[in-house]
C-alpha cells in the first residue's frame, strides 16, 4: 500500500504521544475499538478553566493510518473548545491524510475517540460539579 | 560488512534468480528461441532437448521415475487447478468426495470451492495449534465416494510441514489419490514422490531460485495411473494435459533451478535453518510477550512467522521499511480479515493482527538477520511505547476483561 506523505510523517514523527492522569477531573479519556479488529485509540484532553482544551494525548494500536489519524486528533482539537472539538469530523481527517477507501475506518475511530474524551470529561464535570 | 538496503526477507512470496539459472536461461532468449513443438528443424530441435533435459532435472528434484511424469504448466496456481479440478471431474464417476485441510492455499481451497459448485462435496480437515493435520480426522473422513486427498507439503505462511508419508500411506489404503501441494517445499524439505506415496505434485520454479511464470505437475504414471481432465484445449502437448507452446527459457530455468536445490539442498538448509534460529533467538532474548505461530519442530527451515503482542503487524512493516517481510495483519489484505492460516490454528484474532512472517533463503547473510533483530526490536519497542494495550498490560489490567467498544 502507498502512504501519503501527511500519514507517514505523523507515523515517524507522531504528535503528542503519551498518558494524561486519567483520574484528573480535568481530564477526559477515550478508549475505542477492540484489539482482535487490529485497532485500539486512546485519546486524552485536558480542559482548562476556560473551558479549552490545552493539552491533547494518545496512544494507538493499529495500522499507519490508524496511528496517523490520532496523532492528527490530538493535534487538532488541541487550543479548541469543548464544542469546536465536537465539529471535527472523520471526513476532514480523511481529506488531511490522503486516507484511500479501505482506510476510512481510522478516521472514524478517531472521530470516534474525540467524542469519548469529551463524553467522559463532560461526565467527570457532572459527578464533580464543584471543582 | 555492511547489510545492503533493501533487505529482502520474503522468501516465501518469491525468489531472486539465482545467476547460475539466469545463465542458463539465456540462450533461450536470443540463440535457440525455437518452439519445442517444431521438430522439423535444429531450432526446434535445440529447444526441445533443453526442455527434456530439465524435466531430467524437476523429476529428480522430487524423486520421480519417469521424466515423463512431469507436465509443464504456469506456475503452482495452475498446477493446483490442473491437479484438484483435472482428477475430481475424470473420477466424477467413481465418487464424488474430496477431502483437503482448512489451511490450504487460496489456488486449492478455491478450486475445491469451484466444484462444491458442480455439485462435489468437499470436507476442510481442521488443524491442530501446530498447523498440523490431524491423521485420525483424515481417516475418519474418508469415504467409499473420496476420490482425492489433497494435503500441502510446506505451509506458505507459517512453514509447518504435513506428515506426508503418513497420509501417503493412509490414501494408499482405500485406493483414494493423494495430491500435494509442494510450491514451499522443493528444494526446502525431502519430497521424494515415491516413498511419500504421492500420486500429483505440484511445484514452482520461483520459489526455488527460478524464474517466475513456470510450474510443474508430475502426475503418477505406474500404480497407479492417474488420468486428468485437462483444463485448457489446443495442439495437445504434455501428453494432451496441457495444452500450450512452453516457455522454453523458463523451463530451462526452472530445470537449473531443480538441479541447483537438489545439488545444495544438505548445506543450504542446515544454513538456512541457523539463520532462522538466530533470528528467533534473537528477538526472543530482546522481546518480550512473542509469541511463535506454528510448531517449530516440523517447519521449513527458512520460516519465522512471529506474533508481537500489542503491536499491529502493518504498523511494524511500516516501520522496518527497509526490510521486506510480510503481514498476517487483516490491514495489508483486501479483506480487512486477519489470516485464516492463523485462524485455523486456533490464533486469537488479536494477534493474528500482530503476526509478521519472516522468509529467509539462499542469499541472507547472518550480518542481514543481525541487522533484521536490531530494526525489528528498536521498532517493535517504539510502537509499544505508544500502544494503548501494551500500557494496560503494564498497568496489570487483564485484556480480556476490557469491555471493547469494536466497530
Amino acid at each position: 500500500m502507498a502512504y501519503s506523505d501527511k500519514v507517514l510523517d505523523h507515523y515517524h514523527q507522531p504528535r503528542n504521544v503519551g498518558a494524561l492522569p486519567k483520574d484528573d477531573p480535568a481530564v477526559g479519556t477515550g478508549v475505542v475499538g477492540a484489539p482482535e479488529c487490529g485497532d485500539v485509540m486512546k485519546l486524552q484532553i485536558r480542559v482548562n478553566a476556560e473551558g479549552v482544551i490545552e493539552e491533547a494525548r494518545f496512544k494507538t494500536f493499529g495500522c499507519g493510518s490508524a496511528i496517523a489519524s490520532s496523532s492528527l486528533a490530538t493535534e487538532w482539537v488541541k487550543g479548541k473548545t469543548l464544542d469546536e472539538a465536537a465539529q471535527i469530523r472523520n471526513t476532514d481527517i480523511v481529506a488531511e491524510l490522503n486516507l484511500p477507501p479501505i482506510k476510512i475506518h481510522c478516521s472514524v475511530l478517531a472521530e470516534d475517540a474525540i467524542r469519548a474524551a469529551l463524553a467522559d470529561y463532560k461526565a467527570k464535570q457532572q459527578s464533580a460539579p464543584n471543582r | 560488512m555492511a547489510v545492503k538496503l533493501p533487505l529482502y526477507l520474503d522468501n516465501h512470496a518469491t525468489t531472486r534468480v539465482d545467476p547460475r539459472v539466469v545463465d542458463a536461461m539465456l540462450p533461450y532468449f536470443s540463440e535457440w528461441y525455437g518452439n519445442a513443438a517444431s521438430r522439423t528443424h535444429v531450432f526446434g530441435r535445440q529447444a526441445e532437448d533443453a526442455v527434456e533435459r530439465a524435466r531430467g532435472q524437476l523429476a529428480r528434484a522430487i524423486g520421480a521415475t519417469s521424466d515423463k511424469e512431469i507436465v509443464l504448466t504456469s506456475g503452482a496456481t495452475e498446477s493446483d487447478n490442473l491437479a484438484v479440478k483435472g482428477a475430481a471431474r475424470m473420477y466424477r464417476a467413481k465418487g464424488d468426495h474430496l477431502i483437503t485441510v482448512a489451511t490450504e492455499h487460496k489456488a486449492v481451497l478455491d478450486a475445491h470451492h469451484a466444484l462444491e459448485r458442480e455439485g462435489f462435496q468437499v470436507t476442510f480437515l481442521p488443524v491442530d495449534r501446530r498447523g498440523l493435520v490431524d491423521l485420525a480426522a483424515l481417516e475418519a473422513a474418508l469415504t467409499d465416494r473420496t476420490v482425492l486427498v489433497s494435503v500441502m507439503a510446506v505451509n506458505n505462511e507459517i512453514g509447518v510441514v504435513q506428515p506426508l508419508a503418513e497420509i501417503g500411506r493412509l490414501c494408499k489404503a482405500r485406493g483414494v489419490l493423494f495430491f500435494c501441494d509442494a510450491a514451499q517445499a522443493v528444494g526446502k524439505v525431502p519430497i521424494d514422490v515415491e516413498a511419500m506415496g504421492i500420486d500429483l505434485l505440484a511445484f514452482t520454479a520461483h520459489k526455488m531460485y527460478g524464474p517466475k511464470g513456470v510450474g510443474a505437475l508430475w502426475v503418477r504414471r505406474k500404480a497407479p495411473r492417474v488420468r486428468l481432465e485437462p483444463l485448457f484445449h489446443g495442439g495437445g502437448h504434455e501428453r494432451g494435459l496441457r495444452s500450450g507452446t512452453l516457455a522454453v527459457p523458463l523451463v530451462v530455468g526452472f530445470g537449473a533451478a531443480a538441479a541447483l536445490a537438489a545439488e545444495l539442498f544438505d548445506d543450504e538448509t542446515a544454513r538456512i535453518r541457523a539463520l532462522r534460529d538466530r533470528l528467533w533467538a534473537g528477538l526472543q532474548a530482546r522481546l518480550p510477550n512473542i509469541h511463535l505461530n506454528g510448531d517449530l519442530a516440523a517447519r521449513a527451515p527458512g520460516n519465522l512467522n512471529v506474533s508481537f503482542a500489542y503491536v499491529e503487524g502493518e504498523s511494524l512493516l511500516m516501520g522496518v521499511s527497509d526490510i521486506a517481510v510480510s503481514s498476517g495483519s487483516a490491514c495489508t489484505s483486501a479483506s480487512l480479515e486477519p489470516s485464516y492460516v492463523l485462524r485455523a490454528l486456533g490464533v486469537d484474532d488479536e494477534l493474528a493482527h500482530t503476526s509478521i512472517r519472516f522468509g529467509i533463503g539462499r542469499f541472507n547473510s547472518e550480518e542481514e538477520i543481525d541487522y533484521a533483530i536490531d530494526r525489528v526490536v528498536e521498532v517493535v519497542t517504539r510502537l509499544r511505547e505508544m500502544s494503548p494495550l501494551w500500557e494496560m498490560v503494564q498497568e496489570g489490567i487483564d485484556l480480556r476483561s476490557v469491555r471493547w467498544t469494536g466497530h
